[in-house]
């Protein structure tokens, strides 16, 4: 098992935004993580990496308990190391190349020489089809183009797990595949993810687990032809119902 | 022109170039230097809410921006020999010129490090950077690219403002005419001419703060013609 957290809560002022979240991954497991719109899903990404803090909680990551309310800074520091995050709007370095973009998690934060980080680097940026894409900056690129170079950015530091929050959602429909076929390649490396996205046959498809999160709580998970063809709950069959309606539009 | 015209000029421009040289153009360095350190460490304790040190660069500011460069020189060169300090006036100007152009400037670089998205310094923490590394490689260079033309003018200003440390009894640019003027009676030539020479240099700064601002928006800007993406690719 690579991370466990147990009873994770988070408040935003008087909102209860998380309410006790337990979520287990082992090493490999390519995890969906499904709900609405304001369900809690980026925040509980965010409180695994430190974005937020979380109120309460335990987290095992890589063998080491940690009490989330009283973790301290070189244990945050610590796991980040061994975590990476795509996030749904990219977020590249604006001032740094492609390549850059890619070496800076190498070079600043774990002083690996430069030429052995460029080395690194582009193999990533070959990994995700942007090689020749090495020297041009994030606003050169398309969005699609800059989401794959977050994700050989994510991919340079070795990571344990990488979290994604919905990395197609900003893209334009016809940038989607790209960025799509770039996580499925990851998940047949064996790459170990937790997914959110609001792409269902991608999910379907690509994850071993389905977690389905509504208004702060995990409500269902399971393997992905039980949860879509025989959810159990009310609250998943309604979701799946929605979406169906909202393709068929 | 008559010939005693082109002769006091000609006197005029060797004296005020010296005076450029000795003094207007190290006080203009030396003092935007010591203004942007100022600067720099009065933003960055504001954006990090250092407690205690951030109400701290409020008041300097507040003080600084709040009270007439002239009034601060007369106070620091003529009022505080009264309480035993005693400066000499090159160095008076150096001083008053830093802490009052750093108060300038910390608040055009406290607006551009929160101009810089909170997501360039998240995405900075998850590939694993602590905050000061992110400060150097990412917010820093964003809000100096965000600050450089309100920085740039803010140097112009202060160049041409150097020429109020004639009161305080520093031998400038302006005060070098002065005394030409008191002896000769020729305003008018006279001002005009040290007045080309700050224009002189004022014109060279602008054009150097074009050349630079160029230079810095490569990553902002589409455009930019991708000069080796070849050698990135032989890297391989
Ligand atoms: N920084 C914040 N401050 C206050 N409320 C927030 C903040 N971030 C998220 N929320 C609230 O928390 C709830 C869950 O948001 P979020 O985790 O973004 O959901 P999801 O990613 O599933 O759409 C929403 O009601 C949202 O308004
Ligand atoms: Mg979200």
């Amino acid at each position: 098992m690579i991370l466990s957290v147990k009873d994770l809560k988070k408040s935003f002022g008087k909102k209860e935004v998380l309410k006790g979240i337990d979520i287990e991954v082992n090493k490999g497991d390519v995890i969906a993580l499904l709900g609405r719109s304001g369900s809690g899903k980026t925040t509980l990404l965010r409180c695994l990496n430190f974005l937020e803090k979380a109120d309460g909680g335990q987290m095992t990551f890589d063998g080491c308990e940690y009490d989330l309310k009283k973790i301290k800074k070189a244990d945050m520091a610590a796991i980040r190391k061994k975590t990476a995050f795509v996030f749904q709007n990219f977020n590249l370095f604006a001032n740094k190349t492609a390549l850059a973009n890619v070496t800076l998690g190498l070079t600043a934060a774990r002083g690996i020489p430069k030429k052995q980080a460029e080395d690194i680097g582009m193999q990533m940026l070959e990994k995700v089809g942007l090689a020749d894409h090495a020297n041009y900056y994030p606003i050169q690129l398309s969005g699609g183009q800059q989401q794959r170079v977050a994700i050989a950015r994510a991919l340079a530091t070795d990571p344990e797990i990488i979290y994604f929050d919905e990395p197609t959602s900003a893209l334009d429909p016809e940038l989607i595949g790209e960025v799509l076929s770039v996580i499925r390649k990851l998940a047949q490396s064996g790459m170990t993810m937790l997914i959110v996205t609001h792409e269902m046959h991608f999910a379907e498809s690509v994850a071993d687990h389905i977690i389905f999160m509504d208004n702060g709580e995990i409500i269902e998970r399971g393997a992905p032809k039980e949860f879509f063809y025989a959810p159990k709950e009310e609250r998943s069959r309604e979701f799946i119902k929605s979406i169906k309606m909202q393709q068929e539009e | 022109m008559s010939d005693r015209i082109i002769n006091i000029l000609a006197e005029g421009f060797g004296k005020i170039m010296l005076a450029s040289i000795q003094v207007t153009i190290p006080l203009t360095i030396i003092g935007f230097t010591l203004a942007m350190i100022i600067a720099i460490a009065m933003a960055m304790i504001q954006y990090a809410k250092v407690p205690v040190f951030t109400q701290f660069a409020r008041f300097y500011i507040w003080i600084f921006r709040g009270t007439p460069l002239l009034v601060q020189l007369f106070l620091a060169y003529y009022g505080l020999p009264k309480v035993g300090i005693v400066l000499d006036s090159f160095v008076c100007a150096v001083i008053v010129f830093s802490l009052n152009e750093g108060a300038y400037c910390a608040e055009t670089m406290r607006s551009a490090l929160e101009a810089v998205p909170a997501g360039q310094l998240e995405a900075g923490y998850c590939v694993g950077m602590n905050y000061f590394k992110i400060m150097q490689k990412i917010v820093l260079p964003q809000a100096f690219r965000t600050a450089f033309p309100p920085l740039s003018n803010s140097l112009i200003a202060m160049l041409k403002d150097t020429s109020l440390v004639a009161e305080i009894t520093v031998a400038d640019m302006f005060m070098a005419a002065q005394k030409i003027v008191g002896r000769t009676y020729e305003p008018l030539w006279l001002y005009i001419e040290v007045a080309l020479v700050y224009l002189f240099f004022s014109t060279i700064l602008t054009i150097l703060q074009k050349h630079f601002e160029k230079k810095l928006s490569a990553y902002n800007s589409r455009e930019t013609v991708i000069k080796d993406a070849g050698s990135a690719r032989g890297r391989l």
